[in-house]
């Protein structure tokens, strides 16, 4: 092997730069630039001068200094201890960097990604000559309380094991096994983040997405493997649609990535999420949690890296047999960062500025989702294990027009599109998501899992309430046209009930204690209790009871505030008010006729 | 900006070969490092500054602070003042004028540097950030009651050309407090591209409010150089981190007006032949608005904290321009004038359904304004929505066709704009706030206030009738 290669800058622009007489370097590889060493990775090629992005802030270099090329891809480094860490978008743990740097990120730093001191408790799984391949597990250690890091032999490697590390604690670099071939294995390896990581193959999804949030898991649900996108404006609430997603969903293990967003944001999560204990197990919310933060004014060639640093790190845990979920809040800040770059290299572009390529890139990022099964050997002891990755991406179109291509590329490469609307984020309706411009691909697929799984008569009531909004939609366009006055009652109390739908059902309040999360049941039972409400007054409609009386009777105001009712126990005082909804209105015909 | 340091002989080069807008090109792109300041004396002695955008190795893009009418090819010579572009910081410059570029305009003695720091500024690490979460109360109750600011954050004005965001602004610099605290504070004041008439209003708001002596001041008028413009802000937020996390001041930058700002960039962007984003703006203005505005917060273990209020002037009122948009997409939250409501002659004009504050659950509740807080907001918020639907329904239907429900809406959505938002100039405090609050949720029926717990309804509201506002 010859030494590294080292050129001349011949070229700074913001974030890209030029060196001359790097022949032999090759395309995605990571360069060193300046003396002050900071990273970039070669995004073009011509003849001997390779054209870079760089990760940091290239102001002050003079050209003539050193490049450096390292010979490897952009890799990250995939062990136990990632959990509950933050990075930035190259993997450096942000409180690393803090200790070397201080409260202002300084430049040309180096961090490790995993400490490597910490001992864990290593329990083996295979046994001397046992025939090995990628994927099969070599044993595990507790990484949480909760959750066992399965260590996996890296992909392309196999062999019989010659020796393996007993029950015991060992650090991340010490040999936990060696193959026949010599081949030494520790507990961690690297992987390029622009390669998607090797499965056998991808399965069809069956188990919905949870949110706990109504609006989504009613009507638009995601299935566990699935992807959705949430554009909206700014302030239509799409962090926070991430940041409830990321407490309450249902996955094993959330891999948040803040693209090119707010400082602010990321300091909320790491404040909060310590203190939240995560719905499945019970114990801290952040020990779930891997968060990838490279904010709006952090160089925006790492937002890049972000996103992929982000989604390999999720790979992985799929490998292991997990469920996780990527949250990518903005993916639309990682297209403007391609949109930079490739203007400075001058290449064609294509609608509004962005790369040609735009919705290549995207389209191979969704793809890197699903539900799979994983490698390993197939055997008594090795049984086949399944994974899932689940993205959540949100795209900030700018004006709020989704017309314009982030959105639309996107849309046609997930198959959820849960549309905010700034118009209901206007009025604090929150989540802010269409009901009528917002969709699920998936809800066919899911149907017969919420039939056995969801509370009874989930489906239909489902589609009495689309229906319900359906009808609210055409009615107000008359209302428009000549007041509410010119309808019959039947016709208001379907506006009237609509109108409660969109208030106690599809609103979920993020701060509210008791209703931030709603589960299956509450979701299912609040929608029973306001549809029975429904049909109770529209027989008492019938039966001549006039419709302000149904509107003021203290029923009514009952069942709007079953929001207010925490998930634990609500279907307790569901059953109350839903008697109390009956009696009320056989007591108004009662009195009517 | 740094005095050159004029012991050491600076090397002196003849290398311009091209002049576009305000951009120089020199034929040597290897003598500079990107980023740093140079002179360029003209042949009749004049001395401009200019900062190396991008170097190669065939020539350097060299931007010039004030402007380039009049410099030639041949005698201008060109010699590095500065590596970087550098901020004199000290607590001495509290009560002093700059340029848009951080030289002293006021005839006083240069600032001696306690430190020199590059205005660029470095992000700072997201894991060292503190939760902004002291309530600024600052008598305007669109703001206090609907969308509460809190210390540390970024809170923008949206304005429209001739609504009065700059009252707006002054009565906040003026009026607000933090309650329970007597710590030092600092109001920091950029202008880019004002009238002198606006400008001089700021000022005098400053000296007649007895403020003159806490306000750091940097000025680029209208008819100063564009240039300069891209620095003003910089400089302002240097000396906002220098004093609020090295010296523990509570700092409030007023930064006014973003539109000319970034009109300055987008001046840059096509005299360099850039590829254009929407409407003409560079396509990297998001990020070059973030390395502004990000400089606003708070740091675990620092006294201090740097609060930002930046006015823009939202071009036709198009709250989706690329100006108001990239903003909003950044900051955290708006504060958006309406002309409708000016027209009215409401004081201050904010238009709070388009408003918003993101930090403001950080700021209220319990132990802080009320634990009802948020409910309050949220119901008047939504009430108001509602009572605006219907004033437009009634426009095309008429009051007759309206149910008497929506009656009271509309009732109610009056009243909000004519008293709670409509204030005058005068303070209000926030238990003004929401007493007024409760009194007009009194036009509502009771069971329409569901967004607010029942014992808190039980305990405030009190119906009440038109009769009662006049
Ligand atoms: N479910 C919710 N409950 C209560 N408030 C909400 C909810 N969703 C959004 N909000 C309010 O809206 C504000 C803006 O939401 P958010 O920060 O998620 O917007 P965004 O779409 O991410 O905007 P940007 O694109 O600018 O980042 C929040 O700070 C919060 O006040
Ligand atoms: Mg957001």
């Amino acid at each position: 092997m010859q030494g590294p290669i080292i050129g001349k800058l011949s070229r700074i622009s913001g974030p890209m730069i030029a060196a001359d007489g790097m022949l032999g370097v090759g395309m995605g590889e990571i360069v060193r630039v300046g003396k002050m060493g900071l990273m970039g990775e070669v995004i073009r090629i011509d003849g001997e001068t390779v054209y870079a992005q760089v990760y940091e802030d290239t102001s002050g270099m003079y050209l003539g200094e050193p490049v450096e090329s390292l010979g490897t891809p952009l890799s990250v480094e995939l062990g136990p201890g990632l959990l509950g860490m933050t990075y930035d978008g190259i993997q450096r743990p942000l409180i690393t960097l803090q200790k070397s740097s201080g409260d202002f990120i300084a430049r040309g730093l180096t961090a490790e990604p995993l400490d490597y001191v910490r001992k864990w408790a290593w329990t083996p799984t295979v046994k001397v000559g046992d025939s090995v391949t990628t994927g099969d597990f070599l044993g595990n250690v507790p990484e949480t309380e909760f959750l066992k890091h399965y260590v996996m032999v890296p992909p392309n490697i196999s062999g019989k094991i010659a020796s393996i590390a007993g029950t015991g604690e060992y650090n991340i670099h010490e040999t936990i096994a060696t193959l026949d071939n010599g081949t030494q294995l520790t507990m961690t390896h690297k992987w390029p983040v622009k390669r998607p990581r090797p499965f056998r193959r991808k399965l069809p999804a069956v188990t919905p997405f949870i949110t706990g949030q109504r609006v989504l898991d009613m009507l638009f649900p995601v299935v566990l493997g699935g992807s959705a996108i949430v554009p909206g404006g700014f302030g239509a609430g799409k962090t926070v649609v991430e940041q409830q997603i990321s407490k309450f969903c249902n996955a094993d293990i959330i891999v948040y990535v803040g693209c090119g967003e707010r400082g602010n944001e990321m300091a909320d999560v790491l404040d909060e999420f310590p203190h939240l204990t995560d719905p499945k197990t019970g114990g801290p919310l952040m020990n779930r949690t891997i968060l990838v933060v490279n904010t709006s004014n952090m160089p925006v060639a790492a937002r890049e890296a972000s996103v992929y640093t982000g989604i390999t790190l999720a790979e992985y845990y799929r490998d292991q047999g997990y469920d996780v979920a990527m949250m990518a809040d903005s993916t639309s800040r990682w297209a403007e960062a391609l949109r930079e770059i490739s203007s400075r290299l001058e290449e064609m572009p294509g609608e509004e500025g962005y790369p040609t390529y735009l919705s290549a890139r995207l389209a191979d990022f969704y793809e890197r989702t699903g539900r799979i099964e994983c490698l390993s050997t197939v055997n008594d002891t090795q049984a086949m294990r399944h994974g899932s990755l689940t993205l959540v991406g949100a795209v900030s179109p700018a004006g709020g027009d989704f017309s314009e291509p982030v959105t639309q590329n996107s849309m046609r490469v997930s198959g959820g599109f849960w549309a905010l609307d700034a118009k209901l984020a206007y009025s604090r309706h929150y989540p802010s998501v269409n009901w009528n411009q917002s969709y699920s691909l998936y809800f066919k697929e899911l149907q017969p899992w919420f039939r056995e799984n969801a509370p009874k008569g989930w489906p239909e009531r489902r589609q009495q309430a689309v229906d319900l909004l359906q009808k609210d939609t055409e009615l107000q366009e008359i209302v428009q046209l000549v007041g509410p006055d010119a309808l019959q009652d039947q016709e208001r109390l379907i506006l009237e009930i609509s109108r409660m739908i969109k208030e106690v059902f599809l609103q979920q309040n993020a701060y509210s204690d008791d209703d931030a999360y709603s589960s299956l049941e509450k979701t299912g039972g609040l929608l029973e209790a306001l549809m029975i409400f429904y049909e109770e007054s529209q027989q008492a409609v019938q039966k001549g009871v006039h419709l302000t009386t149904i509107l003021r009777h203290p029923s009514r105001e009952e069942v709007a505030r079953l929001r207010e009712i925490n998930s634990n126990g609500f279907m307790t005082k569901q059953k109350v008010v839903v008697d109390q909804v009956k009696a009320a209105m056989q007591g108004l015909i009662a009195a009517a006729v | 900006m740094s005095e050159p340091e004029s012991d050491l002989l600076q090397k002196e080069y003849w290398d311009l070969k091209y002049i576009t807008g305000p951009l120089v090109f020199l034929s040597n792109g290897g003598r500079f490092p990107t980023g740093a300041i140079l002179d360029l004396t003209l042949e009749n002695g004049q001395v401009r500054q200019g900062q190396v955008l991008e170097a190669t190795t065939t020539h350097a893009v060299v931007q010039i602070l004030q402007g380039t009418q009049g410099i030639d090819i041949k005698g201008t010579a060109v010699s590095l003042r500065d590596e970087a572009a550098k901020m004199a910081c000290s607590v001495d410059v509290i009560g002093r004028r700059f340029n848009g570029t951080g030289i002293p305009i006021d005839g006083l003695a240069p600032i001696v540097a306690d430190e020199e720091r590059e205005i660029g500024g470095s992000a700072i690490n997201p894991v060292s950030r503190d939760k902004p979460n002291d309530f600024i109360e600052t008598g305007v109750s669109a703001i206090d009651g609907f969308n509460t600011l809190v210390r540390g954050q970024k809170l923008p004005v949206f304005s429209g050309s001739g609504l009065p965001a700059n009252e707006l602004a002054n009565m906040i610099v003026q009026q607000s407090r933090v309650r329970g605290d007597d710590e030092e504070f600092v109001v920091i004041f950029a202008s880019m591209g004002l009238t002198a008439r606006e400008a001089d209003y700021f000022l005098r708001s400053f000296e007649e409010g007895g403020q003159g002596s806490r306000v750091v001041a940097f000025m680029n008028k209208a008819d100063d150089p564009a240039i300069e413009r891209l620095f003003a802000p910089r400089c302002a937020l240097t000396v906002a981190e220098y004093l609020a996390f090295e010296k523990g001041y509570q700092v409030l930058v007023v930064l006014t007006d973003m539109t000319s700002y970034c009109e300055t960039l987008r001046q840059i962007s096509s005299a360099r032949e850039e590829i254009p984003g929407r409407r003409g703006y560079p396509g990297y203005m998001y990020t070059d608005l973030s390395t502004i505005y990000e400089r606003a917060g708070r740091i675990v273990g620092k006294k201090g904290s740097i609060t930002q209020i930046p006015i823009l002037t939202m071009p036709d009122d198009d709250i989706t321009h690329p100006i108001p948009d990239l903003t909003g997409y950044i900051t955290e939250g708006q504060i958006v004038l309406g002309r409708g409501l000016h027209r009215q002659g409401v004081f201050p004009p904010v238009d709070i359904l388009p408003c918003l504050s993101r930090l403001m659950n950080n700021g209220i509740g319990k132990g802080r304004t009320q634990p009802w807080h948020r409910e309050w907001a949220n119901q008047l918020y939504a009430s108001y929505a509602r009572g605006r639907d219907v004033r437009k329904l009634m426009a095309i239907v008429g009051e007759d066709a309206l149910t008497e429900i929506d009656k009271n809406y509309l009732r109610f959505a009056i009243n909000f704009e004519k008293f709670m938002v409509g204030q005058g100039e005068r303070r209000r405090d926030i238990d003004g706030t929401f007493e007024l609050g409760w009194k007009l949720m009194g036009l509502l029926p009771r069971q329409e206030l569901t967004r607010i717990k029942r014992e808190t309804v039980e305990q405030f509201y009190k119906e009440t009738t038109n009769a009662d506002f006049h």
